[in-house]
């Protein structure tokens, strides 16, 4: 039997244009609660928009809504990519 | 399609008189555009308070629609009924009613932006569940209808139990007839029906109910569930078995699960669900606008455009404001010699025309100064770009223990602490928001200016350091010295008294949008409203109490040697020359009430504390008058060292220079004066600045430290700069 792939892909590893779709959060930081509020949950679709200067915070936009939110967050959002530019 | 008529007569010439027949709340989502439907509403009848004991705005204002007067309260923003700020706090307990002084809202007006209906649908599944009439706006149609988004404006209306959906567009007033007549009937209008959004949630809701009840509970069904929730908003009135029933429940509900989280979950299933029947989402394919604002997005074009837009704001803060400065100072000038002209010589006329008019004055010629800045901040909150700011710098903001909320009321304390500090509201953390107010004092503000400008130009030499002007390149070290101690007092409250966890930051890009003229406008007459009413309370009792300190106890002797000088003079001189002498003997009679006022007594008497600085006494008292508000000292120094009033700078430079101690060394040396510039540098000299930390901190803990701080940190600066300078 194979190994399974590689660990799994989050917000946190996505390149500009991306669209993916969330799979599992690890819920405990109250910042990702938060984030939750604001429509990131399990099924939800977004776009990876930027980085901004210095490689964070990140900009993802969610049924027409952009949000920033930090890589720290970010990494606790795993994802299914759906699509990727070029 | 056909936007409905509009009203021939804006609402707001409409004469109000009749009493309120009920409260509807505004609520809605952060920048959905609440406060211009408010503000399009209620016209100017309205009036902002603070909440009791916080620090949040309360807005209210009536407004007349189709015959029946409401009184609208502005909620603050908030995506949800579970808080996670002071402002969605409020948000929450005025719409159940647990604000002392605000009646429980009869009616709820939900103002949804329509291009981001995903985020709305959540909050207005939580405000259906209340059971109260409802109207719902979806604002910015016209920006929905460009992107290319579609409503099924009767399913939405189904999905939300029957309430009415009116959109409407804020800035052109578009749907606000149709919205008039919705909120002339809401009170009557039935509230929305039961919709099972979340079953599991409401039965566990009904159980607690069922036990409390016979306890003698008068719960509402939706507190309940909002007990269940939100674990940290539990008052500390429940008794412990209750406590311990809620426990159970929510572990029966969650499980190990954080309740927030489950819910998120539960209703963004049923938003999701609901949004695929009632919107179509455009083409997607991007306007030549939406590519533009794209790219100035970007973090490099967007970091130039910020560079661009700071160097704007200090020219038109300092450009601009002095044409209507100058004015304002001219017309309080002419005031005080036609008062002065009008009234007797003695302590009346001295206190009107030196206390109040000059005191007041002093500050109100700050006034174009304020306006403007605000003017630019307004405007970069309505347009959205704040956000992007704070996006933009918050790694680098990061490394100083602070977060990219932070930038914007530092920026502008450059100007003026005290509306940098209330624009501090914007940042949730209060360790971080704490945090920023203390450091904002440190940044050169105009205040400084009038003190730095006339010590540099007649202490430091006028000579080239290769491309730089030796008095520039002071000036530049100077602001660069306020910084440092910014930067510095944020490291090291972050890292002591102020540390936590590190700041998240989370936020709601708003999409950019051209800023609405009423909202501006409004917005800035408030803060006209706000600063005019302090210079007229709390700047006059501190100009009062200066003058009074300078002013008294008068003493006899120095009139009568001042008239016998002056009988002197005029039998040995005449013309021009009298005019001269008679001058100097003013001059010299000021200075010498001042010595033994109740100032140049504490002068005096507080001169060893600052001798080690290099001061003498009238450089105490100087220090001392400056207190409330520092650009008072140049005024004192002035009356001090026996100039008068009207004398310039240079002037007042000329005899800062001659000064000499007992001894005949010469006072103003270069190290002391570097000393004093450190000073003023660092130290907390504006009582306006003590009183808005106050107000936005909500205790006088924080301004005492501030200031005690700051004290200490100026004088050991100019302690070690003086002791080794002279050295």
């Amino acid at each position: 039997m194979r190994p399974r792939a590689e660990p799994s892909l989050t917000l946190a590893d996505l390149k500009p244009g991306d669209r993916v779709r969330i799979e599992s959060i690890e819920t405990a930081d109250p910042a990702v609660q938060r984030l939750m509020v604001l429509g990131l949950v399990e099924g939800a679709e977004l776009t990876f928009l930027q980085r901004s200067l210095g490689g964070d915070p990140l900009e993802v936009r969610i049924y027409g809504a952009a949000i920033s939110l930090r890589e720290e967050q970010a990494s606790r959002f795993h994802v299914v990519l759906d699509g990727r530019p070029g | 399609m056909a936007a409905p008529a509009e009203v021939a007569v804006p609402i707001e010439r409409i004469a109000v008189h009749r009493k309120a027949v009920g409260t509807v709340a505004v609520v809605g989502n952060p920048n959905a555009g609440k406060s211009s439907v408010f503000n399009r509403l209620t016209g100017l009848r309205q009036h902002t308070a603070n909440y009791p004991g916080v620090t949040v705005e309360r807005r209210v204002g009536r407004g007349v629609f189709g015959g029946v007067t409401l009184d609208l309260i502005d909620l603050p923003g908030t995506y949800s009924l579970s808080p996670t700020s002071a402002d969605e706090k409020i948000a929450v307990d005025v719409l159940f009613g647990r604000v002392a002084g605000t009646p429980r809202p009869d009616a709820i007006l939900a103002v949804i932006d329509s291009t981001r209906l995903y985020q709305g649908l959540y909050l207005l599944q939580q405000l259906v569940a209340l059971g109260r009439p409802m109207i719902v706006a979806l604002t910015m149609i016209d920006a929905a209808e460009r992107e290319g988004r579609k409503f099924d404006f009767a399913a939405l209306e189904e999905a939300l139990g029957g309430v009415r959906v009116l959109p409407v567009v804020a800035t052109s007033g578009r749907g606000f007839a149709a919205l008039n007549s919705a909120l002339a009937q809401v009170l009557a209008a039935p509230p929305p029906r039961e919709v099972a959004h979340w079953p599991e949630l409401k039965s566990a809701a009904d159980g607690l109910l069922a036990s409390w009840r016979t306890a003698g509970s008068d719960l509402h069904r939706v507190e309940a569930e909002r007990l269940l929730i939100d674990v940290t908003q539990v008052p500390a009135s429940v008794s412990p078995e209750r406590r311990a029933e809620l426990a159970a429940a929510r572990g029966r509900l969650f499980g190990a699960e954080p309740p927030l989280a489950v819910e998120a979950r539960q209703r963004y299933a049923w938003v999701r669900t609901t949004l695929a029947q009632v919107e179509s989402a455009g083409s997607g394919v991007a306007t030549g606008r939406a590519k533009l604002v794209d790219w100035v997005n970007r973090p490099w074009p967007a970091f130039g455009f910020l560079i661009v837009l700071m160097f704007v704001v200090f020219q038109a803060v300092f450009a601009w404001a002095t044409p209507p400065a100058e004015l304002i100072d001219a017309g309080i000038s002419a005031l005080g010699v036609a008062v002065g002209s009008v009234l007797p010589e003695g302590v009346l006329a001295s206190f009107v025309v030196d206390g109040a008019i000059a005191g007041v004055g002093s500050v109100i010629v700050f006034l174009p100064q304020i306006l403007i800045l605000f003017l630019f901040i307004i405007l970069m909150e309505d347009t959205g770009y704040l956000a992007r700011a704070a996006f933009l710098v918050d790694r680098a903001m990061r490394t100083v223990g602070l977060s990219g909320q932070s930038v914007i009321p530092l920026l502008s304390s450059f100007a003026c602490a005290v509306p940098s500090i209330m624009a501090t509201r914007v940042i949730p953390n209060r360790r971080d928001r704490i945090a920023t107010i203390l450091s904002a004092p440190f940044m050169t503000c105009s205040a400084r200016l009038p003190v730095y400008t006339l010590l540099i130009g007649a202490f430091v030499p006028v000579q080239s350091v290769g491309l730089f002007n030796l008095q520039g390149l002071v000036m530049f070290g100077l602001y660069i010295i306020g910084i440092v101690g910014g930067i510095a007092t944020a490291l090291l409250l972050r890292s002591s008294v102020l540390r936590g966890e590190n700041p998240t930051f989370i936020l709601a890009l708003p999409e950019f949008r051209l800023p609405n003229v009423r909202t501006v406008a409004m917005k800035l007459l408030d803060r006209a409203r706000i600063f005019l009413r302090r210079a007229g309370t709390v700047i006059f009792l501190v100009a009062a109490v200066v003058w009074v300190l300078t002013y008294f106890p008068r003493s006899p002797a120095v009139d009568e040697a001042r008239a016998a000088a002056a009988v002197q003079a005029a039998a040995s001189l005449s013309g021009p020359d009298l005019e001269q002498r008679l001058g100097e003997i003013d001059n010299q009679a000021a200075a010498d009430h001042l010595a033994q006022s109740w100032l140049g007594i504490a002068g005096q008497w507080v001169e060893p504390a600052f001798r080690p600085l290099g001061w003498d006494w009238r450089i105490s008292a100087a220090v001392i008058a400056g207190f409330p508000a520092r650009e008072v000292v140049v005024a004192v120094l002035g009356t001090i060292y026996a100039v008068g009033g009207e004398a310039d700078e240079e002037t007042l430079g000329g005899r800062l220079q001659a000064a000499t101690h007992a001894d005949g060394s010469p006072v103003f040396t270069l190290p002391m004066v570097l000393g004093l510039l450190l000073f003023y540098a660092w130290c907390l000299q504006c009582a306006a600045t003590l009183a808005v930390i106050r107000r936005e901190t909500n205790s006088w803990r924080w301004p005492i430290f501030a200031w005690a701080y700051m004290t200490a940190l100026g004088y050991g600066g100019a302690l070690l700069v003086y002791q080794l300078g002279s050295a």
